[in-house]
């Protein structure tokens, strides 16, 4: 395999990772409302996902910085290009990241609910933000022969992105829902699990209709298999949450971001992101690599470290397995 | 201002921001992690309730370190992409596997840390902070391994339009690096030792658990000394470093106009830093001369000589970078990283053998030490990449060259608004809470129920 293509992959893999575990998070955030009803089920809720919400975050560090590294060019065109739907993402990674650490350090009700709404925003944002900048990666934006994004800010609202954009919305508030059924015990549990069935009700269709125009627009044929298998998990979870299977639900909606990034990638390949204005502009993974040297470099260190990280994250989540219930949240 | 201006001032602000956490996490982490282990050894309630008086603060602090720092990985590309397509071969190397090396390591294992204290077997919960001291360590170094190819480019090659690697060993065992890294650390123990102090000193004054603060104000003491020292040895074996591969930053640091051989250092100036007068100023002989070259009588370059030499091998432009910030910037570096070390040897000499001064003044300057370190960082910052200027990558890119053709006026202006507006107000919330839990004091240590309850509630939750 030539080494763009494996770069090209390993980011696909460290964004899919990333919306793999930040959306159960994400999702979290966006419930808090819904399910938290009082603050002591509030911080059940935030504490499922306490110890491992920052190690999920620095996939998306390292999605960044091995798109620096593998190919700057389309690190440079992109994050210039998006530049204002990036910095309200930035904007609502900062204060959610805070409102974690610091929601509990003050006894004081208002304290605690401007914090709560820091984590709801916080989540909601880049959750939506997200899909819409994959929708317009994939959809092609206007770039010029330097390679620099021409387009604008309202050019990334169009309706194929921000269709993308509630498809992360819904994927990762159901999957966060899952989450939550399978890491609490008692009321919250049964809660969360309900809401999840009523929350596939709009996520399998949003969902389907977003792949769905992706593989009408822009056909190829893993793309579409791989879609195919997203909807089909996306339905096995809901079935699987219906009958309480919580990890195995889990495990679907997991998959079902996984293969619905895999799909998009796919669907993307060989350009990393294409031009509306003249095919000739596109950046692919050929014009917008490093050097093949550098490549090299990093792939050793990828394949050296990966698994070791994978290992010990793994690690912590089994070490933290164990269903919380309102009365393991000291008072 | 246009939005090269702007991206200038905001890549500065949001980064000497992101450092005044930075150096607390490194040094702090160790602290700590020091201070724990002398629990698990000799098991005296006293540590316990120290370090998790001292990992409360740690955790405030580090939360923001966190946050800041995605800005920061982000903003190459959102504000710098004409750098980024430049460097990014390169640059991008250290940035990425700092991401996949220590971030990793650093963000698991706090997590682990923090809520791992009723999950986790003692040794295992102790080995977790280390690990995550040691990612902090391992992050500062690939972190100044970029920063220092942009100081003096190593291992490269100019491809097509933009720098190409050809040796990563070159990138990170860079000269540059390996003597701003100890610098650069030593600076971050100084800086968790004067933190140390100046909550210690707060409560030892007021005799709260002096079980607990005596011990911590005496280690900070020590490590605020001993790191002092080799911040002052590191730093000057960088200062000759520096001028050899980046003779106008000395030349700028002193406003040294005309090349001199013996040259004083000017501890202070009053008067322009223009060349042409000099109202009144104190000099100390040969200084210069012996911190750029190590020789008393070695010659220094002057900024004009400097000046000619660069527009002839770079062409016509102006190399001089800003001289009153650079002057002024090393001193202040300097000045107050050693105030930092007199407070912290009178702390210890007035406070020897459990006296309690009733001097007010000691107790004062023990308070304000915290802040000596956390300003010398920051000028040490600044003097570091104002005084590169106008390069961004030194003789390779200028920094006028650097910034995002694609972003307009406008959205450069957004960013910089919303991002310091934003920082701003969290830096009175963190202050805010770092001043109530500094003063709350030692926690008290409930001691274990006898039956392990599988049932009771979690030792730590949000
Ligand atoms: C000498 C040390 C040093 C320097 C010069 C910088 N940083 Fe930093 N950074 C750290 C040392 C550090 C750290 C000690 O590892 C931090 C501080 C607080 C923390 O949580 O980790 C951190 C956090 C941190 C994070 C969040 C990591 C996480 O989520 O755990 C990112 C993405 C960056 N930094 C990126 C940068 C970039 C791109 C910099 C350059 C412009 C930079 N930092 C300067
Ligand atoms: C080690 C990591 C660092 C890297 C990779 C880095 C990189 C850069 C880059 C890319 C610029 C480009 C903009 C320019 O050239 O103006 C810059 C400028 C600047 N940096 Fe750094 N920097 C680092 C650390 C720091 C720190 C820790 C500080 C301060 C605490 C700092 C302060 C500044 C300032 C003030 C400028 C603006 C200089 C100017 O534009 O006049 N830098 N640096
Ligand atoms: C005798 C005392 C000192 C000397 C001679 C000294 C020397 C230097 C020099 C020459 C540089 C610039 C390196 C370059 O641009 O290549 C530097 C940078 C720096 N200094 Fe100092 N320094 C001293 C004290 C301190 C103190 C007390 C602190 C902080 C507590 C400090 C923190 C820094 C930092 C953070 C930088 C920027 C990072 C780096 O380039 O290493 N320095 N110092």
């Amino acid at each position: 395999m030539e080494l763009t293509t494996f770069w090209f992959i390993l980011i696909a893999v460290l964004w899919a990772g990333y919306f793999l575990l930040e959306g159960f998070d994400f999702g979290v955030g966006i419930l808090l409302p819904v399910l938290g009803r009082d603050d002591r089920s509030r911080r059940l809720a935030i504490n499922t996902i306490g110890p491992v919400w920052d190690g999920n975050e620095v996939w998306l560090i390292v999605a960044g910085g091995a798109t620096f590294a593998a190919f700057p060019e389309w690190y440079a065109t992109l994050f210039s290009g998006f530049f204002l739907p990036l910095l309200l993402i930035l904007v609502a990674l900062i204060v959610r990241g805070v409102a974690f650490e610091y929601r509990h350090k003050r006894e004081s009700a208002r304290w605690k609910q401007g914090w709560d709404l820091c984590i709801f925003w916080g989540s909601l944002v880049p959750a939506i933000l997200w899909g819409v900048a994959f929708g317009n990666i994939v959809r092609g934006v206007p770039i010029d022969a330097q390679h620099e994004y021409v387009g604008g800010f309202v050019n990334l609202l169009n309706p194929y992105a921000l269709l993308g954009g509630l498809t992360t919305l819904a994927l990762f508030t159901l999957h966060g829902a899952v989450f939550l059924a399978l890491k609490t015990d008692g009321p919250m549990r049964a809660e969360a699990g309900r809401l999840a069935t009523r929350l596939a009700l709009a996520a399998v269709p949003i969902a389907a209709g977003f792949l769905a125009w992706t593989a009408i627009t822009d056909p190829d044929d893993w793309g579409i298999a791989l879609s195919v298998l997203a909807a089909l998990t996306l339905l096995a979870s809901v079935q699987l949450t219906r009958i309480r299977r919580e990890g195995w639900a889990f495990t679907a909606t997991a998959a079902t971001i996984v293969l619905a990034v895999a799909a998009l990638f796919t669907t993307l390949f060989p350009n990393v992101m294409p031009s509306t204005l003249d095919p000739a502009n596109s950046l692919t993974v050929l014009n917008a690599s490093s050097t093949p040297y550098t490549l090299k470099v990093m792939t050793w260190v990828a394949v050296l470290f990966t698994p070791l990280v994978l290992l010990y994250q793994a690690w912590t989540y089994w070490v933290f397995r164990k269903r919380l219930k309102l009365s393991d949240i000291p008072a | 201002m246009d939005a090269l201006d702007i991206s200038r001032w905001q890549f500065g602000i949001i980064t000497v921001y992101h450092y005044i956490f930075v150096p607390i996490t490194i040094g702090l982490s160790f602290l700590v992690a020091g201070i724990q282990t002398a629990w698990v050894r000799t098991g005296k309630e006293k540590y316990l309730r120290a370090t998790k008086f001292w990992g409360k603060l740690f955790l405030i602090n580090f939360a923001i370190g966190v946050v800041t720092g995605i800005v920061q990985e982000f903003q190459f590309g959102m504000n710098w992409s004409a750098y980024s397509r430049f460097v990014g071969d390169i640059f991008g190397a250290p940035l990425a596997i700092e991401g996949l090396l220590a971030f990793f390591l650093e963000s698991t294992f706090l997590g682990l840390w923090i809520f791992g204290w009723d999950r986790l077997p003692k040794r295992v919960h102790l080995a977790t902070i280390w690990i995550a001291a040691t990612g902090t360590l391992m992050s500062a170094y690939f972190i100044l391994a970029a920063n220092s190819w942009m100081q003096h480019p190593v291992g490269w090659t100019m491809g097509d339009g933009r720098a190409e690697l050809t040796s990563i060993w070159a990138v990170l065992t860079n000269s540059t690096t390996l003597v701003t890294f100890p610098h650069t650390v030593t600076a971050c123990f100084l800086t968790a030792g004067a933190l140390l102090i100046a909550v210690s000193a707060w409560h030892v004054k007021r005799g709260n658990s002096d079980d607990v603060f005596r011990p911590s104000l005496k280690l900070g003491a020590w490590v605020a000394l001993i790191a002092g020292l080799g911040v002052m040895i590191t730093g000057d074996i960088q200062a000759r470093v520096m001028t050899e591969q980046q003779p106008m930053k000395m030349a700028a640091a002193e406003a040294l106009y005309d090349t001199t051989d013996s040259a004083s250092f000017s501890a202070f100036t009053v008067g322009s830093l223009d060349g042409s007068e000099e109202i009144w100023s104190v000099r100390v002989p040969f200084l210069l001369s012996l911190m750029a070259t190590g020789d008393p009588s070695g010659e220094v370059e002057g900024i004009n000589d400097i000046q000619r030499e660069y527009e002839q091998r770079y062409g016509a432009g102006d190399y001089v970078p800003n001289v009153p910030v650079s002057y002024w910037s090393f001193r202040l570096m300097i000045g107050f990283g050693a105030l930092a070390m007199v407070i912290a040897a009178a702390v210890l000499w007035f406070t020897r053998g459990g006296r309690r001064p009733q001097s007010r003044w000691l107790w004062i300057a023990g308070v304000a030490t915290v802040a000596m370190p956390l300003l010398a960082n920051s000028f040490g910052w600044i003097f570091t990449e104002m005084g590169r200027q106008p390069w961004s990558v030194f003789g390779l890119l200028k920094t006028a060259d650097s910034a995002s053709p694609s972003v307009s006026t406008a959205e450069a202006a957004t960013g910089l608004i919303v991002l310091t507006v934003v920082y701003g107000a969290l830096a009175v919330v963190e202050f805010a809470l770092f001043i109530k839990y500094a003063k709350a004091g030692a926690p008290s240590i409930e001691p274990p129920a006898a039956d392990d309850d599988a049932d009771k509630p979690l030792a730590f939750a949000y």
